[in-house]
């Protein structure tokens, strides 16, 4: 096992220790990456000389005896949505190819302060938009476990980067499924937190209502410390929840018993592949073996989550989306006729087909004379998915269900199906409509290509779900299982 | 000038709020920097940024919204309003749609009757102001963009159309600009552009009741262009109207220069700004305790005040909007009023000597080089007889060019007022002496020849004598 490819909590304690240095761990990283990254294509951007500076300053502080955090020195991988000061992000547009943020997101902010070394920033759908990562303006990332696959989207590049060893942790962002579908695809542990317990501020909105910063890691235990760094009150942003996390890792005792299993039904619709949910049926068998009790449930709104969604998640990417108008920063076309002229050629050049599909849906949704019938209607039915969600906390601890319905689909397979590509976040959707926490962990393979295991909270209870996606990990080895990337029997 | 038609007004307002910081950042709320220098990534609308409520501003719009006798809404909530212009860096402005913070208040004004008239407010809410486009110095294809008010806070205070004239109109802007300075929420100045005006005007037939088609009138820069502006529709829509013509529903813009309102855009392909509730802010609930506190906080508005001067100081009308046109003037005339207590001598004095002298040398009151207690000792001064009034005056002028106190002047300058009839007797006896003609012609009855007399006494004693005695004892010699 390489450096770049061990857990958070092993490497920490070796560079603690002394007997790594984080510098040799971020050039293990980068030698990896060397490797692989011509066949992935999972970084927009690389920053290898100011990881290698942060990873100095760690070496120092453990030379000069001092304590370091249980992040520091450990490389991590940052979606671009995700701002980064003086360090390129470009949410995958061409609108903001050259932009440099003059401020941290609060996440990069908390990352930093406990020393963690930033190795780069990672592809992804443009603005987020998308679930195959197809959808960047850049390039296409391809999936760890086959390269003619997706590996899923939008945080498809942090996915494969953690699966292909490129980093050892990522940061993804999640407003229908984003962290979670990629982690699925790409056989990684990706968790989306309840809304409000980690800051948006410096995370490029795209559905302000929905967007959800979240840690793509290699195991639960890694996750439940990325975590333990992320979450929690932000001034900056009015919408975070003034609730003190938890000590996250306090949760992974191995311990299911008692805990209470739903199975909603309707996450087993027509579309799922039969691999798949065999693969999330073993899974919740393996889970009552271990002493939790399993019961099929209902959310009986499930099937309106889909329109719901894209009428919410279009409707405020419009309006989050009209700032890029080549005035302030970013993008211009300079045309030299009128206002309106400059307007359309900047935005018309800036965005992809999908960003500006989303903005047309999401303008018309709004507009008068649709919004009762498109915008509220979809809020009243997000109320609905809530509620279902409310009863089914009645009587379980959690939900388990399918990530995603199928395993990697194949690049270019679904550009031209757009509901077929919209259906991928059918099962992981709902749970941002609701608010609610969200975690996808390893639970099977198909045809070599990883399945995804869904399991959905409380809100607020994010814990829970690391306890059962631990304790299952703990009894099962599909999270140790690596992709096949020639060249990389070290 | 409009005979026949019955002229409908409403006045939408919007007011910056003067806060020390911005309304979602903490950039400083400040008028006259240099561009682009009170700015964020977070007015600027940079991508990722999120707005964070200032309370002060909710407070604000909230004590806005009491002096104003709004309802204030105990649950209230921020919207987009989206449109593209360069000046509004996210492209959508963050203010209130349905759920202001304030509505269903009330102020008056003085009816074309006399009579108290009291004009509806629809609502007043809060939202943020935008940035300001420069033209100068750029060639046809470009513009510059100033980003410091961008994110000022301001609330908009929108009418009922309730207002029947021009005159009512300035009457109510007047009337809200005062309430507002009073409550010390906001600078109000119109040229600062932190009191800004857009009329909403029609006329109907007075014999329907149904309103006429609206007009929109924006670009109004001064109280007196709003009411100028106001009368040229008033004219403009019943010519139109007169000769049987449709007025059409759009937005006219004044020209103050010209004289003119102008065609801007009409209403039909008016925007759809797609209101939606702003997602990164939370909604606002306010506590009817804080409502209460802020209540309490209240200053003395300018109604209740002209009511007390009127009624428990028995000051006309006239003088009782005189001198609360500004919580400034009516606190230097209640100060002066402890000193010396007959109200209606000290509105005069107010009202003529110092506020002429303040206008002469172009001051405002708070400039004033006169404390409230030395104009209360000067009247004083009068009062007992130390002075005569015509020297008081003299005495003012000095008072205001040298900052010393009255009675330093009086005594200084021996200016004291000649009581004293053994005084006066020996100048009485002269003056007789040399105009026995004239004293003469008071004796064969000619009244005026005795005010000829005194004024030769007060000549001769530089006006220090007392005119009441000195009249008196003329009289007794020529009997
Ligand atoms: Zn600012």
């Amino acid at each position: 096992m390489g450096l770049y490819d061990m857990p958070i909590n092993n490497l920490n304690k070796l560079i603690a220790s002394g007997a790594v240095q984080a510098t040799e761990v971020v050039e293990d990283v980068f030698d990896r990456i060397e490797q692989v990254e011509g066949k992935v294509r999972a970084y927009l951007t690389l920053n290898k000389e100011a990881a290698l500076q942060q990873a100095r300053r760690i070496d120092e502080q453990v030379a000069h005896g001092e304590e370091i955090d249980p992040l520091a020195g450990v490389p991590v991988a940052l979606k671009d949505n995700i701002c980064t000061k003086g360090l390129r992000t470009t949410c995958a547009s061409r609108f903001l190819e050259s932009f440099q943020p003059p401020y941290d997101a609060t996440v990069v902010e908390r990352l930093r302060a406990r020393g963690a070394v930033i190795l780069g920033k990672t592809n992804m759908d443009e603005f987020a938009m998308g679930s195959s990562c197809e959808n960047s303006a850049f390039f296409p990332t391809h999936n760890p476990w086959d390269l003619q696959r997706v590996p899923g989207g939008s945080s498809g590049g942090s996915a494969a980067a953690v699966a292909a060893g490129e980093a050892v942790y990522a940061l993804g962002s999640d407003t229908g499924g984003s962290v979670r579908q990629p982690a699925a695809l790409c056989g990684v542990v990706g968790m989306k937190p309840t809304y409000g317990f980690v800051s948006r501020f410096g995370v490029v909105a795209f559905a302000s209502s929905l967007d959800q910063i979240g840690p793509v890691t290699r195991n639960v235990q890694d996750c439940a410390l990325v975590m333990n760094a992320i979450c929690g009150r932000d001034p900056l942003d009015s919408t975070s929840a003034d609730i003190a996390p938890p000590d996250f890792t306090s949760f992974l005792t191995g311990n299911v018993k008692g805990l209470r299993l739903g199975v909603p039904k309707e996450y087993f619709a027509a579309g799922t592949d039969p691999a798949v949910a065999d693969a999330v049926r073993a899974a919740v068998d393996k889970l009552c073996e271990l002493g939790a009790v399993a019961e099929e449930c209902s959310l009986p709104h499930t099937e309106y989550g889909l329109s719901a969604y894209y009428i919410i998640a279009t409707a405020e990417a419009s309006s989050n989306l009209a700032r890029y108008d080549g005035v302030c920063y970013g993008r211009r076309d300079e045309v030299r006729a009128d206002l309106l002229e400059m307007y359309l050629h900047t935005r018309k050049n800036g965005f992809g087909p999908e960003v500006k599909r989303r903005i047309m849906l999401g303008t018309y949704a709004l507009g008068s004379g649709y919004y009762e019938a498109y915008y509220l209607k979809a809020q009243k039915v997000r109320t609905l998915i809530r509620r279902d969600f409310e009863q089914a906390f009645q009587k379980y601890d959690v939900l388990v269900a399918p990530t995603s319905p199928t395993t990697a689909f194949k690049i270019g397979e679904r550009t031209e199906d757009l509901l077929a590509m919209y259906m991928t976040d059918v099962c992981t959707l709902p749970v941002n409509l609701a608010g609610l926490p969200g975690i996808s962990i390893p639970c099977g393979f198909k045809d070599g290509l990883p399945i995804g295991l869904q399991l959905i909270g409380r809100q607020f209870d994010d814990g829970r779900l690391l306890q059962a996606a631990y304790a299952f990990e703990q009894n099962t080895d599909f999270h140790q299982r690596r992709p096949q990337l020639d060249g990389t029997g070290r | 000038m409009a005979n026949g038609y019955r002229i409908v007004i409403g006045l939408e307002v919007h007011v910056e709020l003067r806060t020390n910081t911005k309304i979602f950042c903490s950039c400083a709320n400040r008028f006259g920097a240099e561009p682009n220098t009170q700015v964020c990534p977070i007015c600027m609308g940079m991508p990722g940024t999120l707005p964070v409520l200032n309370k002060k501003a909710l407070e604000y719009a909230i004590k806005a919204g009491l002096a104003l006798n709004c309802n204030i809404a105990s649950f209230s909530k921020f919207d987009r309003k989206n449109y593209f212009y360069p000046d509004l860096p996210k492209g959508y402005q963050v203010s209130q749609f349905d759920l202001p913070i304030a509505h269903g208040g009330w102020i008056n004004i003085t009816g074309e009757d006399g009579q108290p008239k009291r004009i509806g407010i629809t609502r007043l809410h809060l939202e943020e102001d935008a940035g300001k486009l420069l033209h100068e110095g750029t060639d046809a294809f470009s513009s510059l963009v100033d980003y410091n008010r961008a994110g000022v806070p301001l609330i908009e205070i929108v009418s009922e159309p309730d207002l029947r004239s021009p005159e009512e109109a300035r009457q109510y802007l007047t009337e809200l600009r005062n309430i507002l300075r009073y409550t010390g929420v906001s600078d109000v100045k119109m040229e600062e552009g932190s009191l800004r005006c857009d009329c909403n005007i029609s006329l109907n037939p007075v014999t329907t009741d149904q309103y006429g088609t609206l007009v929109e009138v924006k670009n109004l820069n001064s109280f007196r262009a709003v009411q100028r502006a106001l009368e040229y529709e008033v004219e403009r829509q019943a010519a139109l109207l007169d000769s049987g013509c449709q007025v059409k529903r759009e937005t006219r813009s004044w020209d103050d220069s010209a004289g003119v309102t102008r065609s801007m855009r009409s209403k039909e392909k008016a925007h759809d700004y797609r209101y939606f509730p702003e997602p990164d802010l939370v909604p606002v609930a306010v506590d009817q305790a804080w409502v209460e506190t802020i209540r309490q906080d209240l200053p003395e508005l300018p109604e209740a005040k002209r009511k007390r001067f009127m009624q428990d100081l028995g000051l006309p009308p006239y003088d009782a909007e005189v001198l609360t046109a500004s919580q400034e003037l009516a606190a230097f005339f209640e100060e002066c009023l402890a000193v010396y207590d007959d109200a209606k001598t000290v509105s005069n004095w107010v009202m003529g000597e110092l506020l002429g002298y303040l206008n002469q040398e172009g001051l405002d009151i708070t400039a004033s080089p006169v404390a409230p207690k030395q104009l209360g000792e000067l009247l004083q001064l009068i009062a007992d007889g130390t002075i005569s009034g015509k020297i008081a005056k003299q005495v003012f002028v000095q008072v205001c060019q040298t900052g010393k106190d009255p009675q330093t002047i009086v005594a200084e300058q021996g200016l004291r007022q000649i009581s004293d009839s053994s005084q006066l007797e020996g100048i009485i006896a002269e003056v007789l002496a040399a105009h026995p003609q004239v004293a003469e012609d008071f004796r064969s009855g000619k009244e005026k020849a005795l005010g000829f007399l005194v004024g030769q006494v007060m000549k001769a004693t530089r006006g220090q004598a007392n005119p009441q005695l000195v009249n008196e004892l003329l009289r007794k010699k020529l009997q």
